[in-house]
């Protein structure tokens, strides 16, 4: 195969897993290596470098469409990213240190896993009681707009939070992904904090984990540009586009489908890395 | 303009996700160019990415891909795009940190200049 075939098909592979990533809500950077590891016989160290980056462009991208909605938190974003980029720091030099079997076999429980929890109905958020006196020191109490007009929410056990928070962005930075699913568990279950204002502070924090972890990469000679380049293109016009169609689309469906595919991938990732194709 | 009753935490966050979509658009259109130029001159070499080597120095650090770009090499010039797209988020942080600022919100000056710093350490690590 020459690169313009390799590019074309890519650049074509990266531009569907960003959409249906946008579409079911699930993400693009998730599918990513699998699909480059395993279809494309990519190095898993280059995969990973191409997938963080293609992580922080839709993140970036995305953030002006989720902003219309008005529900994303700032402060609990902002005190969180410390958890984050911290644990993105250490996913990346760990990256360097373990052997490329390890971060296949991780890669396939973190997509099992997310398959699992995207099988399940999103949790209605939890009944409001007394927050956590360290969030209300925090200032990370707020409103969002529902039909009966603002609700007031407030946040609970932040060490908690914050502590999945760290986990979430080693495996950021040690696999290349978003890590949206244990975002989301740590806001969602840990800190009580509602579906709607959860995710939509999610996406704001990726794009900061994954700049925290592609700098390493990048010094370190793992972001190769001519692969990069189609990925990232792929991905954020594929998100770009599913973002459009989702307004118009019932996606419970496709959802299902897209976590099975995910599920498969991760079986797939971790025989493969059984079998030594890493 | 830097009066703190006109700097809600929703004012900020619009300013902020512009400049994401800005920086980001900026950042995908170098890409794209570097991408072209990369493709004309090496589109009919043989791919291989299977075999891990790492990429040459001049690829990874701040001066060498500055350096690179500058020549027109399209793999710098892509190079130079994927840096622009990692300095978006922390030009967020530090936007995020200055208008905390301005609310006289020290808790959260603090709290973003630290992440700016893990930021930034991990984006000059490349520098040299």
């Amino acid at each position: 195969m020459n690169i313009l075939e390799f590019t074309i098909l890519v650049g074509l592979g990266s531009f569907l897993a960003g959409f249906l990533g946008a579409l079911t809500g699930l993400g693009g950077g998730v599918v990513l290596v699998p699909l480059l590891t395993l279809l494309f016989k990519v190095d898993i160290r280059y995969a990973v470098g191409a997938s963080l980056v293609s992580v922080i462009a839709t993140s970036s991208g995305a953030a002006a469409a989720y902003l219309k909605d008005g529900f994303s938190n700032i402060r609990i974003g902002m005190f969180l990213e410390i958890a984050t980029t911290l644990g993105a720091l250490l996913g990346a030099f760990l990256a360097a240190s373990v052997s490329t079997t390890a971060i296949g076999i991780v890669f396939g429980l973190v997509l099992l896993y997310s398959a699992y929890t995207s099988s399940r109905a999103p949790a209605e958020s939890p009944e409001d009681s007394q927050p956590d006196p360290l969030a209300t020191r925090l200032g990370m109490n707020g409103t969002y707009p529902s039909l009966s007009g603002p609700k007031d929410y407030h946040v609970h056990r932040v060490p908690a939070g914050f502590s999945l928070m760290f986990g979430a962005g080693a495996l950021s930075g040690l696999l290349g992904i978003g890590s949206g699913a244990v975002k989301v568990l740590a806001m969602d279950q840990a800190m009580g904090i509602p579906f709607k204002v959860s995710t939509t502070t999610s996406n704001f924090m990726i794009g900061v984990t994954a700049a925290a972890s592609a700098g390493v990469y990048l010094s370190r000679g793992y972001v190769d540009p001519g692969l990069a380049m189609p990925v990232m293109l792929g991905v954020l016009a594929g998100s770009l586009a599913g973002a459009r169609v989702l307004a118009r689309t019932k996606t419970q469906q496709l959802r299902v489908v897209f976590a099975l595919v995910i599920a498969a991938l991760g079986a797939e990732m971790i025989y493969g890395a059984f079998t030594g194709k890493f | 303009m830097f009066r703190k009753a006109d700097w809600t935490d929703q004012k900020v966050e619009v300013i902020i996700a512009n400049l994401l979509r800005i920086g980001v658009t900026f950042a995908a259109t170098v890409v794209l160019a570097g991408g072209l130029v990369f493709l004309v001159r090496h589109g009919l070499s043989h791919a291989n990415y299977h075999a891990f080597v790492g990429e040459p120095t001049d690829l990874r650090s701040w001066m060498g891909i500055l350096h690179s770009a500058l020549n027109l090499r399209g793999r710098g010039i892509i190079q130079l795009g994927l840096l622009l797209l990692i300095a978006t988020p922390v030009a967020r942080v530090a936007f995020a940190a200055f208008a905390f600022a301005v609310e006289r919100d020290w808790l959260y000056v603090g709290i973003s200049s630290f992440v700016l710093l893990v930021l930034l350490y991990s984006l000059l690590g490349s520098a040299v």
